[in-house]
């Protein structure tokens, strides 16, 4: 009766414990931002200044290490945050629908910037700041998705009840991830395709996609950085009575 | 389960036929925003013609979406809602029973009267019977997602506005292909491929959003 192939273990309940995910938490938040800092300006200083010019775009191509992880973030986040939703309705668990709560703000920013710096590369590239192809179109729904589930988040007033019906919304939502992903495949766009994936070998030169390696490795960092800061706030805000959090170090000084 | 569901489309039904205004409001919006768009514009024959097969579904949209707000709230409002949740029948068939009467009275009415429509904004004849059935098939659709979006916010101050703002992204597609579809077939151009898309779109809600719009009522 209890050996289900559904057991998930013990470490899955235990990040469902506020305190034990707020001390956790803790211990790796520093870990995350030297990580974040090293990662991003690695590959920021790389890319943007030492990295070789493209032969068709010149120098303007560069903003493709802004550009690219801000729209990789943009949808990894939706997800975690539809998944993390998921798992708090499922195990109904209170850290869950923290952790979906923390990264709605992260996510639109990531979407908001991939659109922009989209839009800055588009004028040289393809003379037009915007165009409504399939990509450019559901990156925008996206924005708007995020802000759909801002929107509903603040207005319920019910914590509990705001969790889970933001839960039920980004987990709707999700079925414009793989819109977004595959629009290229799927229609003829002006976005070009991916430049690479998980399985292949990528097409540029090893000094062109290493620093967009970095500062994709950096970004996820800096957003692990993000919602654990903000989770653990959150804790800290909803669970201020708590015996554990009254007596804690980071209360009492000591 | 099914005289559970009868039930509640007779219920609903008759209190729309109570209160007529119901059914009739968001038709005349609907006419309504699609004159404005003449005189905003211009009143140019071949102008309108190129942009109707939008027009009509954006305004079909906008007027599906003015009758969205009620769907859960009047029942939320007198507590009868509490007590159909707590009936021995699934959550998703209360909402399926709810949204098929919600099809019937804002949906219909505007496919029914859509041929009309191509005439003021000078769609060719010939692309009618595409806007018809890309109504036929999308406003079902429409009226499904909208669901989801109406269980969350039931409740909720402003919820009108936010209504609008969640459900919106999750229509852009079926308004994409709705409105190519007869765009494509002003332009004789086949449109199997359009429909088949947003034949596959409204299944897909089908399955899913009576169970989402049920857990969202129940919280």
């Amino acid at each position: 009766m209890t050996q289900s192939i559904w057991r998930m273990p013990r470490w899955f309940h235990q990040m469902g414990s506020p305190k034990w995910f707020y001390d956790f938490g803790g211990i790796l938040q520093p870990w995350f931002a030297v990580a974040a800092l090293v990662l991003l300006t690695w590959g920021a200083v790389w890319g943007l200044a030492f990295a070789p010019a493209d032969y068709q775009q010149g120098n303007s191509f560069r903003i493709m290490y802004v550009h690219v992880p801000a729209a990789i973030l943009s949808q990894s986040i939706f997800l975690g945050m539809a998944v993390a939703g998921a798992i708090g309705l499922v195990w109904k668990m209170k850290v869950a629908f923290m952790v979906a709560r923390s990264c709605i703000a992260i996510g639109a920013t990531f979407t908001a910037l991939a659109l922009l710096t989209g839009a800055i590369w588009g004028k040289p590239t393809w003379g037009a700041y915007w165009v409504w192809d399939a990509r450019l179109t559901s990156t925008l729904v996206l924005f708007f998705l995020y802000a759909g589930v801002m929107a509903l988040n603040q207005a319920i007033s019910e914590r509990q009840t705001a969790g889970k019906a933001t839960a039920i919304l980004a987990i709707v939502g999700t079925i414009n991830i793989p819109i977004i992903k595959y629009s290229v495949e799927w229609w003829n766009t002006l976005h070009q395709s991916s430049s690479f994936t998980l399985t292949e070998k990528p097409s540029m030169p090893a000094d062109m996609y290493l620093p967009l390696l970095l500062t994709v490795l950096g970004s996820y960092c800096l957003f692990a950085l993000v919602v654990l800061i903000r989770t653990r706030a959150q804790i800290l805000q909803t669970q201020s009575g708590a015996s554990w959090l009254v007596q804690h170090r980071d209360i009492t000084g000591a | 389960m099914i005289r559970f569901m009868l039930a509640i489309i007779r219920r609903d039904l008759l209190l729309v036929a109570r209160q007529p205004a119901e059914m009739i409001n968001p038709l005349v919006f609907f006419v309504l925003v699609i004159a404005l768009f003449p005189l905003g514009i211009s009143p140019e024959a071949s102008l309108l013609s190129q942009t109707a097969a939008g027009v009509i579904w954006v305004a079909a949209m906008l007027a599906t979406l003015l009758s969205l707000e009620l769907l859960f709230k009047l029942d939320h409002d007198d507590g009868s809602l509490e007590q159909l949740l707590l009936a021995p029948y699934p959550c998703w068939s209360l909402v399926l029973a709810k949204v098929f009467v919600h099809w019937l009275v804002s949906g219909l009415p505007l496919i029914l009267i859509s041929p009309l429509i191509a005439t003021m904004l000078f769609l060719p004849s010939h692309a009618v019977p595409a806007l018809m059935l890309s109504l036929l098939i999308g406003t079902p659709t429409l009226s499904l997602l909208g669901a989801i979006g109406a269980a969350l916010v039931t409740g909720v101050r402003g919820g009108g506005m936010l209504l609008t703002l969640l459900i919106l992204p999750l229509y852009v597609p079926v308004i994409i292909f709705g409105a190519s579809s007869v765009a494509a077939a002003a332009q004789g151009m086949p449109i199997d491929g359009y429909m088949a898309l947003l034949a596959a779109m409204f299944v897909f809600a089908l399955m899913i959003t009576p169970w989402a719009a049920g857990s969202a009522l129940k919280l």
